[in-house]
């Protein structure tokens, strides 16, 4: 099941944050996709991602909209 | 077989909190971070607005920080909290609006909830003693440890050799030795230690990274609430606070001018709760007006406006005032000559 994240408008930390938030909720291989427009997205969810052991399936960017296809691990604490 | 030990570590993204993680994971210690959004730290907002610094590397150095030590990192949004740390500080403010003494204490208390909830067993922070003028002093350093509820569980790997044994040291957990007796302002012990550790890239070292230090944001922020006549501010208010030029010709009313592209971008997703110009008959920025303005001050706002446009050296030109409620207006008006601009008008 895939779920979606709206973190347009909001500056970085807030979509990390917010990304955070959500994943805590889901469970193991579940998918998110987070939408947002700071590009500051590009490094810092996948940093995130990577850190935390969640992995990045695909980033779509189409005008100022960034898209970021989640994983989440099997490790979140 | 023996319980591993941990730690949460406040990482701001700068070297002190870095090394003291490297310090602490060389004893075995396994080590998280957290780090708390407050709005008013530096990184990122500004970076990710003005389009001129969007050719920069767009990263966060806490996350950056995490991933150099290979640790976790937990960030913290405490925007609405921290209003409480900012607007009665019981340890008042340092030079600016900054109050740093506070700042800490909350910070080591939240991280001391994260620790309990969490089942780690002490507290990291990057401090050296008489490093910062108001929250890293002699005297000060016990009063987070102590008013924090930390205590003794609160280690600060780079000058705890210069301070009383903690909990961790006496339960074996971590050797005194292993810690660090750096004190004063000097970056230099700091910056051989990251040598030592192999580390080559940092941000921008010992604070800086908070706008209540910056005496014109303060100014910006002080200003705001006697506008308002009360002390309060939601994020909108202090992201708002970091863009754009800031004029108040009136107690009543001030405009925000957006100073480039990347700027009234930003600027424009804030026009429905906001009046606000542009200028029709030359290329000019998005302004906000923050009050309401009657008809004669809108005229001097849309001057105003057309002095940061190119047409600021036309005879006149075209603004169009958009109200909340949706109405347009068209005001044909001369730029604003800058002499008739006082300085306190700039905030």
């Amino acid at each position: 099941m895939s779920e979606t994240l709206d973190a347009r408008r909001l500056l970085c930390p807030l979509p990390v944050i917010r990304t955070q938030d959500k994943v805590v909720t889901l469970s193991p291989g579940a998918r998110l996709t987070v939408i947002a427009t700071d590009p500051g997205v590009l490094n810092d969810i996948p940093a995130w991602c990577r850190i935390n052991g969640h992995r990045v399936l695909a980033t779509r960017q189409e005008g100022r909209e960034i898209e970021i296809d989640i994983e989440v691990g099997g490790d979140e604490s | 077989m023996e319980r591993q030990i941990k730690a949460v570590a406040l990482i701001s993204g700068g070297l002190d909190s870095m090394l003291a993680v490297r310090v602490m994971q060389e004893q075995g210690i396994h080590v998280e971070g957290i780090n708390f959004f407050t709005g008013f730290c530096v990184e990122g907002h500004t970076h990710a607005i003005r389009k001129r610094d969007q050719k920069k590397p767009k990263r966060n150095n806490a996350l950056w920080v995490a991933e150099m030590l290979g640790i976790k990192l937990h960030i913290i949004d405490i925007v609405d909290e921290y209003k409480d740390v900012l607007l009665h500080p019981k340890h008042g403010y340092g030079a600016n609006m900054n109050p740093c003494l506070d700042c800490k204490i909350f910070m080591v208390k939240k991280a001391l909830e994260w620790m309990e909830k969490n089942g780690f067993d002490f507290i990291i922070t990057g401090e050296v003693v008489g490093q910062r003028p108001m929250s890293q002093r002699s005297d000060t350093m016990p009063v987070v440890a102590n008013q924090s509820g930390a205590m003794d569980r609160l280690v600060r790997p780079l000058c705890g050799r210069n301070l009383p044994a903690t909990l961790p040291e006496r339960e074996g957990w971590i050797r005194r030795e292993g810690l660090y007796d750096f004190s004063g302002r000097s970056r230099k012990p700091q910056m051989a230690l990251a040598r030592q550790y192999g580390f080559t890239d940092w941000a921008s070292p010992a604070g800086g990274c908070c706008f209540l230090t910056d005496e014109a944001y303060s100014h910006k922020l002080v200003d705001l609430w006697q506008s308002r006549s009360s002390r309060d501010y939601d994020l909108d208010d202090i992201l708002l606070l970091k863009v754009g030029r800031h004029v108040r010709p009136a107690p009543h009313f001030k405009l925000i001018v957006g100073r480039e592209e990347g700027e009234n971008n930003f600027l424009e997703g804030y026009r429905k709760e906001f009046i606000h110009l542009r200028c029709e008959s030359h290329l000019g920025p998005l302004v906000l007006i923050d009050g309401d303005p009657n008809v004669e001050e809108m005229r001097l706002a849309a001057a105003i406006a057309a002095r940061y446009s190119q047409g600021r050296m036309a005879d006149s030109v075209e603004v169009s005032v958009h109200y909340r409620d949706g109405r347009e207006e068209r005001l044909t008006v001369a730029p604003l000559d800058p002499t008739q601009m006082p300085p306190e008008w700039m905030l």
